[in-house]
């Protein structure tokens, strides 16, 4: 058995999965240039209007009920993914017989779905969950289940063998509804369009308009006065055609996108189409089984070239960009900007938002560190960045792309120390990222280097990790002695030195006045230098001191930068 | 002036109990006794009741209400201090005061080892930015199971000119992003220790903390098997932790090498050891110490061997 996945006025449906709340509209979709653009589509309301394929966009234009939408090939694309997405939840063997059908072949599927009366009305559902306003038919070959589809709406079954009783009432115009009915077709194309017009026309005389009527036109004569191709209409009609399907492999590309007639300028009608086009990309991979672990963000900017200082982007202002990497005096590698789960491909900072509006494209990706796939985190970790880094201009098409990956599996036990959850520790750290900064939360990497502070902020993961080597110590002899820690300071305190006799007499650190006093005892100094082919050498003394301050005694490492001749204390033994 | 003595049965309507008299039953079983129906006699308590002690009969004495469960203790790390205080409660928190280089951040990298290597994820929300990543790296911190949360700006800002009060505000504000950031992390829960690392905060800044504060962190980690710990001056949170310990250097120890008779040259010495000093200031939970509420501990440098 097989079954077909039809939408009927597939570029307005198209249209009307971006923007559901025109539904219930009029609605009519044009092409072409300007001023020739003409109607293409029109959905059941305005039908009923009287707008019909055909007419110029300026005659459509005097109904002041009727909605006019562009036509979108970027969204009948999504809109054609997400119908083949559909199909292969149900089943491996998917033929894409046009933009607007795809047929399933369902042998062997009735075991694990259901009966097909049941399979059938699932279709209807998944397909309405992603968007799409379909009709399904199972028929014992595949030309009889498109030819229902396309004739019956909803959902209908044709039990075997009874497939020319139930097609009979169908007009014989259904036979070449699958024609390309694109006004800029080929010149193939056309010429199959005129046959089929010309072969209309012959039936319409000769008084056959359902396919009941056909079908009963007897053979030979029928072959005589149309040919083979007489021959096969007939066989359609009778619902006896049969052939093996092509199947597809869909790609794996998850992409949505939608064209704005209107730039917006505001975070919350952008979150608004973020929220509506990650739902349709979480449905779409949910149908597949599958997560995904990078978001690819592209906003189309308004071009503003030339016309001055552009608007500003109206949204919660943003912190400055703090992920760049500079050195202190003492030659200290400050922590390395963050590997950034934000890639900021083609903006620079928000401070130059003169030269962003030359560039008319602001592109954010979000990598995952797990494979996830939930809607609303993905919309407010997109909100939290948008936030940081706002594009600058106004938008006027948005594009967000999915990257594919197998769901993450993982197995827990009853006596596993307790994780965090993924989806809310990414969350959470993109909040706290926001607060403190990107390059500001994270966990620490040692860097190979004997250079001070040598190490980088990473992206921090809660995932299950390979136990790190453990060194020769035994657990017993690590709880004896606790190992003496250094507090730093970041950066690191400038002091005053007082030398007597060549030896550190007296440490005086103008910004904190603890760490200043005398010197009780010293050890040191021990030299260390580096990187001295680099443009970044560096070479230092380091002293372990005890300081007798005011409020006791307190150990401090005093550092001699030799290149630099300052004095600095990096920090204390806590 | 005339005063009225209103007893509970003039209250509730009822008619005095004298003796002799039988009253009718005034309170419902307690749950988990046997029959709905089963008639209980009424208790009848005399004035000589409450000096000899009587106990009330199915009534719970208000020191006993409410009692929670003791709460799971984990190593801290260091067996002086698991000696002390049985090592650190879950759902509780725990402050460790004392001044600078009195072993506070030596016994938080041991926690945070202790806790690493249990397997647990953890959280250092570290309000001066002071964590070094050797020093974690030398006490076995598991450093990819480590979060760690760096307050304040972008320290290269620190030494730009004051601007309008911005610097005077500057602990202030890494003192919220502290607060902010520690709320955040409990919520999102998951982790075995979060720690609140306040130990560089001048103390009039860290008193500004309210306790309000404090209470909602204690009651957001109370039934979790989280530890939160709190490195301080001074203690600040009040009543709302549950184990408080003073930290106090006794000293370092440094190794000479050479005659002893003659000053050693500062190159020949070296800085081995720190001792320190731990004492329970206040303790919530039930386990007390065996000894004594004080004990010592060294804690040996990376280089020492």
């Amino acid at each position: 058995m097989f079954a077909c996945i039809f939408v009927p006025n597939f570029p307005v449906a198209a249209v009307l999965r971006a923007q559901p709340e025109l539904r219930a509209r009029a609605v009519a979709i044009f092409e072409g240039k300007p001023p020739m653009e003409k109607v293409f589509a029109v959905n059941e309301s305005a039908g009923r209007i009287g707008i019909m394929a055909g007419m110029t966009k300026a005659q459509a234009e005097l109904c002041s009920e009727l909605t006019l939408c562009p036509r979108s090939p970027l969204q009948e694309s999504a809109a054609h993914a997400a119908l083949l997405d559909c199909a292969q939840s149900f089943s491996p063997c998917v033929e894409d017989a046009a933009a607007d059908t795809a047929i399933l072949d369902l042998a062997g599927m009735e075991s694990l779905l259901g009966a097909l009366p049941e399979i059938a009305q699932n279709l209807f559902r998944r397909a309405a969950d992603l968007g799409l306003d379909a009709n399904i038919a199972v028929a014992s070959n595949p030309d009889a289940a498109v030819l229902a589809a396309r004739g019956f709406s909803g959902v209908t079954v044709i039990p075997c063998g009874k497939e020319s009783e139930a097609l009979g009432s169908l007009p014989v115009d259904v036979l070449f509804a699958g024609e390309n009915k694109s006004n800029e077709g080929t010149k193939k194309e056309d010429e199959r369009q005129k046959e089929s017009a010309r072969l209309l026309e012959t039936l319409d005389r000769w008084g056959v308009r359902h396919l009941r009527a056909l079908a009963a036109l007897p053979e030979i004569a029928l072959s005589e006065r149309l040919g083979q191709e007489g021959l096969r209409l007939r066989k359609l009609a009778r619902g006896g055609a049969s052939r093996t399907l092509v199947p597809v492999e869909a790609p794996a590309v998850f992409e949505e996108a939608v064209e704005l007639e209107y730039p917006i300028v505001l975070l919350e009608p952008l979150a608004f189409l973020l929220n509506r086009l990650l739902e349709q990309i979480c449905a779409r991979l949910a149908s597949r089984a599958l997560n995904t672990q990078e978001l690819r963000l592209m906003l189309e900017l308004q071009n503003l070239a030339g016309a001055g200082q552009p608007p500003d982007f109206v949204g919660i202002p943003s912190e400055s960009d703090e992920t760049q990497s500079r050195r202190s005096p003492l030659g200290h590698a400050q922590s390395l900007p963050v590997a950034d789960a934000f890639a900021n491909d083609q903006r620079p900072t928000t401070n130059d938002a003169s030269i962003s509006s030359r560039q008319n494209k602001f592109c954010r990706n979000l990598r995952l560190p797990l494979p996830m796939l939930d809607a609303k985190l993905f919309l407010k970790l997109l909100q939290l960045d948008l936030n940081a880094h706002p594009p600058g201009a106004p938008i006027v098409k948005i594009h967000l792309a999915a990257e594919v990956a197998r769901p993450r599996s993982a197995q827990g036990g009853l006596f596993l120390p307790p994780l965090p959850e993924p989806e809310k520790l990414e969350l959470t750290l993109a909040r706290i990222a926001r607060r403190v900064g990107e390059a500001r939360v994270g966990a620490l990497e040692l860097l190979d280097t004997h250079r001070a502070e040598a190490f980088r902020m990473k992206r921090f993961v809660a995932g299950i990790t390979q136990e790190s080597q453990s060194k020769n110590k035994s657990d017993t002899e690590k709880e004896e002695s606790a190992v003496a820690a250094l507090r730093m300071f970041r950066p690191p305190l400038r002091a005053n030195v007082t030398l007597e006799n060549g030896e550190l007499a007296r440490v005086l650190c103008p910004k904190k006045k603890e760490v200043q006093g005398s010197v009780l005892w010293k050890a040191g100094p021990w030299r260390s230098s580096g990187d001295w082919w680099e443009r970044e050498a560096w070479a230092r003394d380091e002293w372990d001191i005890a300081l007798q301050s005011a409020d006791g005694v307190v150990l401090c490492r005093l550092v001699h930068d030799l290149l630099g001749g300052g004095w600095f204390v990096e920090g204390t033994y806590d | 002036m005339s005063s009225a003595v209103v007893s509970t049965s003039a209250a509730l309507g009822r008619h005095f109990i004298f003796d002799g008299e039988e009253a009718a039953e005034v309170c419902p079983p307690p749950s988990g006794t046997a029959g709905v129906n089963e008639a209980r006699p009424p208790q009848r308590f005399l004035p000589g009741d409450f000096s000899t002690g009587k106990k009330l009969a199915g009534v719970t004495p208000a020191s006993q209400l409410g009692v929670r469960p003791a709460p799971e203790m984990v190593s801290s790390g260091v067996a002086a201090i698991d000696a002390l205080t049985g090592g650190w409660p879950r759902g509780c928190l725990t402050e460790i005061c004392g001044p600078a280089s009195s072993g506070r951040t030596t016994l938080l990298l041991a926690a945070l080892a202790a806790a690493t290597r249990r397997g647990e994820f953890c959280a250092v929300v570290d309000a001066n930015d002071a964590l070094d990543a050797q020093s974690a790296a030398a006490a076995d911190v598991a450093l990819e199971r480590l979060l760690w949360v760096r307050c304040g700006e972008n320290s290269l800002r620190e030494n730009s000119p004051r601007k309008n009060g911005q610097r005077a505000d500057q602990p202030w504000k890494q003192v919220e992003q502290l607060l902010s950031a520690t709320d955040m992390l409990l919520e999102s829960g998951g982790f075995g220790m979060i720690v609140l690392d306040l130990a560089d905060l001048p103390p009039q800044m860290a008193r500004r903390i309210p306790l309000t504060t404090w209470f909602r962190f204690r009651r957001a980690v109370e039934h979790t098997s989280t530890v939160l710990l709190a490195l301080e001056r001074q203690f600040i949170a009040g009543s709302c932790s549950s184990l408080l310990i003073q930290l106090k250097s006794q000293g370092s120890r440094i190794k000479r090498v050479g005659d002893s008779k003659f000053p050693a040259p500062a190159h020949s010495q070296l800085l081995t050891e720190i001792e320190i000093t731990a004492e329970v200031a206040r303790s919530r939970l039930e386990r007390k110490p065996a000894r004594s509420a004080e004990v010592m501990f060294a804690s040996k440098t990376a280089w020492a061997g």
